[in-house]
């Protein structure tokens, strides 16, 4: 389980999280919302440890994340993975590769069997006879497929998307709604997913949380969030949905 | 309120770059440290090692032999109108030799390979940076120092050498085809004065040089790919900080080893 006590983290004097505290059930989609600037990537990076808090506790199985030394971080990373907002795939190698990294990294199997995986891997997010391509060749939504197959390729108990949606048009937000169901349902591990798109949020989420100034103002299932008397929730989800209506 | 006496604002004007420029010194001996570290812990990146010694070395190689080629040729051309004013044509050899060994092999190799090699390491590593690959490595529990730094600064510190070799000796060459051929020195004598002149010592501490450069323009190179920020725009302004860094301190600390060498 992972949960964030009190944790506050300013950057140049401004407070971009404000003793927030949160808790993730495990084996659920959990998607933290909020607005663009708000502070949700900072918050994603705070579960994995590439920030650390000015104050607070970052628990990941009970192990507080924000004490440990780089060693102790890196094992404890190995339970994680996660998938960029653009995907962040290494560009000098190929998609094969890329998904195989990890696997290379980590594990003493040999190479026929890591293609084996990497094939299985990218086969599980619906790509097919991509091995050999560059990143650069490739579509946005399907840089962010091979971004969740490099994520699940160690298959790790906690997945974490940092806007897996932004960028991508309504068929292909579809399709990745779809994917990060799947993945779930197939892998059980925990998903944390930051997002600012409400229709894909109340799709994917078994529990939603709402960042709002530095703060969780709000944690529940998606009717909860939906029928929230909150008005700053509340402006939230109409604006959101508004914006997909006229899109 | 506190009245700011206006000498002290002044000086504290005139004493922030120096400030930002020690922090910044401290900073690149920091991942140095690091790197060095790095250097004897497992996994060891022998394959990425001999990758970047290709990249910085074997594709570098044509670049030298021009730079080196012509260095000597100028330098030969040059010392010959020098020497000739008081009868001294038969130094001609012995002075591009030295020159090449000591000084112009050396600096005018890491220069180019700065030029050549520096930049693309913070051109690449920055837009790693900036395009979150790098944070995606921490993410595979993977340290960037490990993957990127390291085999950067070991290639370059080995590969420095073999180039400046490269240089020095067709940098000889050249110097030999301007002043035998081409201004009609004795082809013995100049040999000869080469041998006289030139001992092991002033070619071996030229090649210390030149593993002191290396390490200098793949660390600079790295840093400032490590610390870029503010996207394509960022990469450019690191790039071009990098070159201008890594050649500087190149020339300053060619003075030092040199007072210190010879």
């Amino acid at each position: 389980m992972i949960e964030l006590i009190k944790i506050c983290k300013s950057f140049k004097g401004q407070k971009v999280l404000d003793n927030l505290d949160l808790k993730i059930e495990p084996e659920k989609i959990t998607v933290i919302i909020g607005r663009s600037g708000g502070g949700k990537s900072v918050l994603l990076k705070h579960i994995i440890g590439l920030i650390k808090p000015d104050s607070g506790q970052v628990l990941v199985d009970g192990i507080d994340t924000a004490k440990l030394n780089d060693k102790e971080l890196n094992e404890t990373r190995k339970v994680f993975g996660m998938l960029f907002q653009d995907a962040a795939l290494f560009d000098s190698m190929t998609v094969g590769e890329n998904v195989a990294f990890p696997l290379k990294e980590h594990t003493k199997l040999s190479k026929k069997e890591i293609d084996k995986i990497v094939e299985e891997k990218l086969l599980e997010v619906g790509l097919k006879n991509v091995t050999h391509k560059m990143p650069s060749e490739l579509s946005g939504g399907m840089r962010k497929r091979v971004g969740l197959a490099r994520a699940i390729a160690l298959n790790p108990k906690i997945v974490l998307f940092d806007e897996p949606t932004t960028g991508l048009d309504p068929i292909m937000c579809e399709s990745i709604d779809k994917l990060i169901i799947n993945t779930q349902r197939s892998t059980r591990a925990t998903f944390v997913v930051i997002s600012h798109d409400i229709g894909s949020t109340f799709k994917i989420a078994h529990k939603v949380a709402m960042l709002y100034e530095g703060k969780i103002i709000k944690t529940g299932t998606p009717e909860e969030i939906r029928s929230s008397n909150n008005p700053v929730i509340k402006q939230f989800i109409n604006r959101e949905t508004a914006k997909a209506c006229q899109n | 309120m506190v009245k700011c006496n206006p000498m002290i604002r002044l000086l504290e004007l005139a004493g922030k770059p120096f400030i930002i420029a020690v922090e910044e010194a401290g900073r690149i001996m920091l991942l140095l440290m690091s790197a060095t570290i790095w250097m004897f812990r497992a996994p060891f990146r022998f394959q990425l090692i001999f990758k970047q010694m290709e990249f910085v070395g074997v594709n570098s190689i044509f670049v030298v032999l021009i730079t080196g080629a012509f260095t000597g040729m100028v330098f030969a051309l040059q010392s010959y109108h020098g020497f000739r004013l008081f009868g001294g044509e038969s130094l001609v050899g012995s002075t591009v030799a030295l020159g090449m060994t000591r000084e112009l092999g050396p600096v005018f190799t890491a220069l180019m390979v700065t030029g050549r090699v520096g930049s693309a390491m913070t051109a690449e590593i920055g837009t790693m940076k900036v395009t979150e690959q790098i944070d995606a490595l921490h993410t595979m529990s993977v340290n960037p120092i490990h993957y990127l730094v390291m085999p950067r600064i070991v290639a370059a510190i080995l590969m420095l050498p073999v180039l400046t070799v490269v240089s020095d000796f067709i940098g000889i060459l050249g110097g030999y085809f301007v002043g035998v051929e081409l201004l009609k020195i004795n082809s013995g004598i100049f040999v000869a004065k080469i041998v006289e002149y030139v001992e092991l010592e002033d070619i071996f501490n030229g090649l210390i040089k030149a593993a002191c450069f290396g390490l200098i323009l793949s660390l600079i190179g790295c840093y400032k790919g490590i610390n870029t920020a503010g996207g394509a725009e960022g990469v450019g302004k690191a790039t071009t900080q990098s070159v201008v860094l890594s050649s500087i301190t190149i020339f300053i600390s060619d003075y030092f080893l040199t007072s210190f060498m010879f």
